[in-house]
């Protein structure tokens, strides 16, 4: 009883993760800096210092606004932050070591522009725990924000502002700004399949028949599954975006799953899935490049299979224990500081710094399915494990992608690639969780009050 | 609502084997294949990562010809090699693109540290977090005689070979036309690339190592085997009468085969195996080759090296005696014509054998390993092949090599003060196609400290030319190794 006034918070829990966190950078970046020989500018004390101060600036708002908030979420989020700047400013260097040795004009580094999207992240991360208190308004605005969803999932398509990179059309450029609106649509999309799928359930939960030992779904409830499966397939064809693609089906059914409680979903997803995979394959020469450089990549290292094969030799060179934090070759791999910064990391820090990367995303993945357990709405409980499905989807896709397991897909590694648009958009992620892990863990009534209340509470 | 929990926990079960999936994966790649992918030859990793820390030098004597020094750019080290083609068939090149060849290739676990002998280095160096440096190599050449060797066949496209008898260390390993390893060794993509398809386009072949891997029939030089065969086989000695007409009829077939003079070779067509060696008499030889036959031609080439791979540790070619020639390819095999080819350094090692008693060595190139300090971690110690002649037989041989010199074809090897052993040899490679000629020699007869084979291509037509041309080479050689002995 007493346990219930003094409901634990665990913010200093949380402090002094994102201490350690931030430890870790100060050492990761006097490694690069003596390892390349090039110190630590003063320039570099300044990003250290600031971000620290964002860290903290976060851990004060998630205090005042956010107080039971899960304490594990904010420290692994940064600490994945860091390792990101530390790569990205290890590349950096390399990038201008070469462009020295070619008498070639100095690039930009990228690691101040990343602090700058942190930073802009960080502020959409306070502002969203201020101005939103209870994620359950979010629901009532579900098809405004699946309308949103589609919007910028197409926006690359639209005429001027629409953009053609490597291949894929996945950006869109305003005023001298890019983004990529999928990272966005990834957030609106989920909340819109949670709110749909907390009223619909009940009826896409209906079973017609059994066969196989399968229940099978009513022919008009295949409906959502079918419109999400051809959207999916549109993404792949106009974009050419693999990556998102398979994620936002994959997204859509194992939210469906959920919501119904019914495996048939999984395995309808999955024929679709395999049908929709195949017809590509059939259809789509881009495709059908990917999966033949997939299984032999060695077979064209010169051209398609080049990223590939450059990423498994750093892998490689990375071995156990990694070649260490600036005494690689990362910059042999196209993308280094984007699409293959996983490949990146393993070659300095090796297997085991590696492993210690995914376990940092099992647990962030598997701290949002515990909000998604404890949270006492459907629908806080849909969008934080459909949150939470994002994480995992698009770290499997991007780094089986890198290491061969799987054909290679354009998507970005959660909080670790350079870029704006999947940085803001994973923090806003961060905010949502952690919006509704203190919902989840917060006393429901009054603390002053709490003496009868809670003897109730224990009765039931 | 009570249904959804356990669906998350499924989801996650999913997610987890998924993540099993990604660990299994990454194992796989950076720990259980990783050597294999190490490996493959498009890698430049490793070869960037080698040029991060000091490689040790290759030595002559004392003084390094292939060396890394301190650049202060991203490949900090650059090699270098002071004395330029002269050492690149020793050497060979170590090159950004194109990997690396030689001493460099086949010693490089040595020179870039890594090898297990230096174990107790490493230790240290774990704990320390000093990068490891690379031990030296010292070779086994004389740098006289590999300059001597240099100088001789300037101009010529040709190879010498030069060996320590006694113990079957390579004292010269020199080509020409040689090629630059700086030029490839650079820290300049474009300019290696250019250099090396000038070199590869080039018709005089400059980055072939012909010492130990050019093929050519050695022609009169082979003589020698026939001669060791001869004498091994009990049924001859150096006085024994063999007839030497004008020319010989090979067995079973219309042709016939002159001797180069165009005369006999004696008084009535007759000869002994001495003169008929110092005059280089092809008709006795032919005749002398039909009757030993192929098989023990061929059991006494094996004794001197024939038919073996050798790795000095650069891998030379497998000298060769034809396998299954009938009685007229048996003869033409006795005086290194139809299908016998050999690489210079295998006739040097013929040479070696007749003046180490009989007893073939095998050749090397590395004399000692040393680690970053200097001490020495390895020495090699001379082996033995085989025992290709008895003693008696071969200072009888190397009596005879002696009258070619002194009283026979092989004039211009003459050392005053010194007792010589030579043999000239000039084959055709093919009709109407150049010949090679070669000498080779030892010195001095008694004791030889060096036994030396020289091969010219392109050298005209003439049986003189492996007497004007290679002989001189051959004694320059020898001078200037007598002369540092």
């Amino acid at each position: 009883m007493t346990a219930l006034r003094r409901q634990p918070t665990r913010r200093w829990v949380e402090l002094m993760l994102l201490v350690f966190a931030w430890g870790l950078g100060v050492l990761g970046t006097l490694q690069v800096g003596a390892a390349t020989g090039e110190g630590t500018p003063s320039r570099l004390w300044i990003t250290v210092a600031v971000v620290g101060g964002l860290a903290l600036l976060m851990h004060v708002a998630v205090s005042i606004w956010a107080r039971y908030a899960d304490p594990i979420l904010l420290p692994v989020a940064t600490l994945l932050t860091i390792l990101g700047l530390i790569m990205i400013y290890r590349i950096d260097v390399a990038t201008a070591r070469r462009a020295e040795l070619n008498d070639s004009p100095l690039p930009t580094p990228d690691v101040y522009a990343q602090l700058t999207w942190f930073a802009i992240a960080v502020i959409l991360f306070i502002a969203l725990l201020v101005l939103l208190p209870d994620h359950r308004r979010l629901q009532r605005y579900t098809y405004t924000f699946g309308l949103i969803g589609l919007v910028l999932l197409v926006l690359p398509l639209a005429p001027v502002i629409g953009t053609t990179v490597n291949g894929a059309t996945l950006w869109v450029r305003v005023a001298g700004f890019s983004f990529q609106p999928a990272e966005m649509a990834k957030i609106f999309l989920t909340i819109f399949f949670a709110g749909y799928l907390v009223v619909t359930r009940d009826s896409l939960a209906l079973v017609r028949t059994k066969v196989l030992g399968i229940d099978l779904p009513r022919l008009k409830d295949l409906g959502p599954i079918l419109i999400a499966w051809l959207v999916s397939l549109g993404v792949l064809v106009f974009e050419r975006d693999l990556g998102t693609s398979l994620l936002f089906f994959g997204l859509f059914v194992s939210m469906l799953y959920i919501a119904t409680q019914r495996r048939s979903w999984l395995f309808i997803g999955g024929v679709l899935f395999l049908a929709g995979a195949y017809a590509a394959y059939q259809l789509f020469s881009h495709v059908q490049s990917r999966v033949t450089i997939w299984l032999d990549p060695f077979a064209y290292s010169d051209a398609g299979g080049y990223q590939i094969v450059q990423s498994l030799y750093g892998l490689a060179n990375g071995g156990m224990l990694g070649a260490g934090l600036g005494q690689g070759f990362p910059n042999l791999v196209p993308f280094a500081n984007t699409d293959f910064i996983f490949s990146a990391l393993g070659e300095e820090l090796g297997v085991t710094g590696l492993f210690a990367i995914l376990m940092l995303y099992a647990l962030l993945v598997e701290r949002g399915f515990r909000t998604a357990v404890t949270v006492r709405d459907g629908f806080g409980q849909l969008l934080a494990a459909g949150l939470s499905i994002t994480f995992a989807l698009q770290v499997f896709v991007i780094v089986g992608g890198v290491t061969g397991l799987i054909p290679l897909t354009g998507l970005t590694t959660p909080f670790l690639s350079y870029g704006g648009s999947s940085l803001i958009a994973n923090w806003i992620i961060v905010a949502l969780l952690l919006r509704m892990s203190d919902r989840a863990r917060r006393p429901e009534v009054p603390v002053i009050a709490m003496d009868e209340a809670a003897t109730q509470v224990v009765r039931l | 609502m009570t249904g959804m929990p356990r669906q998350i926990r499924r989801l996650s079960l999913v997610f987890g084997f998924l993540l099993i999936a990604l660990l299994v994966n990454l194992t796989l790649i950076q720990v259980v294949n990783a050597n294999d992918y190490r490996d493959r030859p498009g890698n430049q990793r490793i070869l960037l990562a080698e040029y991060d820390r000091e490689r040790g030098p290759i030595l002559v004597g004392a003084n390094p010809v292939a060396r890394s020094v301190e650049t202060g750019n991203t490949l900090t080290y650059l090699r270098e090699y002071d004395s330029g083609a002269l050492y690149a068939p020793v050497t060979g090149f170590y090159s950004l693109v194109y990997g690396a060849t030689g001493l460099e290739r086949t010693e490089n676990r040595i020179l870039n540290g890594k090898s297990d002998i230096f174990a107790v280095d490493r230790i240290e160096q774990l704990v320390s977090g000093r990068q490891p440096t690379g031990g030296a190599v010292t070779t086994t050449i004389n740098a006289a005689a590999q300059r001597a060797a240099y100088k001789g066949l300037r101009g010529k496209n040709g190879a010498v070979v030069a060996i320590e008898p006694a113990t079957g260390r390579i004292l010269a390993s020199v080509q020409s036309p040689s090629f630059d390893p700086n030029l490839l060794s650079s820290h300049n993509p474009s300019e290696i690339r250019e250099y090396y398809a000038r070199l590869e386009a080039d018709p005089d072949k400059p980055l072939l190592n012909r010492p130990l891997v050019s093929l050519n029939p050695p022609g009169s030089t082979f003589k020698l085997v026939t001669a060791a065969a001869a004498l091994t086989s009990g049924r001859f000695t150096p006085d024994s009468i063999l007839p030497g007409p004008r020319s010989y009829d090979l067995p079973l077939s219309d042709k016939k085969l002159r001797n180069w003079t165009g005369k006999e070779c004696g008084p009535d067509g007759k000869v002994t195996l001495r003169e008929a060696l110092a005059i280089s008499c092809n008709t006795a030889f032919a005749w002398l080759g039909n009757q030993l036959g192929a098989d023990a031609l061929r059991t006494q080439a094996e004794a001197f090296g024939f038919d073996t791979g050798f790795e000095v540790p650069l891998r030379a070619a497998t000298s060769r005696f034809p396998a299954n020639p009938d009685d007229p390819q048996t003869a033409l095999s006795a005086i290194g014509q139809f299908d016998v080819r050999a690489t210079a350094l295998q006739m040097a090692m013929v040479a070696a054998a007749i003046g180490n008693g009989g007893r073939t060595m095998n050749p090397y190139l590395v004399q000692e390993v040393r680690g970053p300090d200097l001490s020495i971690l390895q020495t090699t110690e001379p082996r033995a092949f085989a025992d290709a002649l008895q003693p008696s037989e071969a200072l009888a041989l190397t009596d005879m090599m002696v009258d070619v010199v002194e009283k026979g074809t092989g004039s211009n090897a003459r050392i005053s003060g010194v007792r010589v052993a030579g043999k000239t040899g000039t084959a055709q490679t093919g009709n109407d196609l150049p010949s090679v000629a070669w000498f080779v020699s030892f010195a001095p007869a008694s004791a030889p400290e060096v036994a030396v084979a020289v091969v010219v291509e392109d050298a005209g037509l003439a049986e003189v030319s492996g007497n004007g041309l290679a002989a001189p080479i051959a004694r320059a050689v020898m001078q200037a190794v007598l002369r540092t002995g």
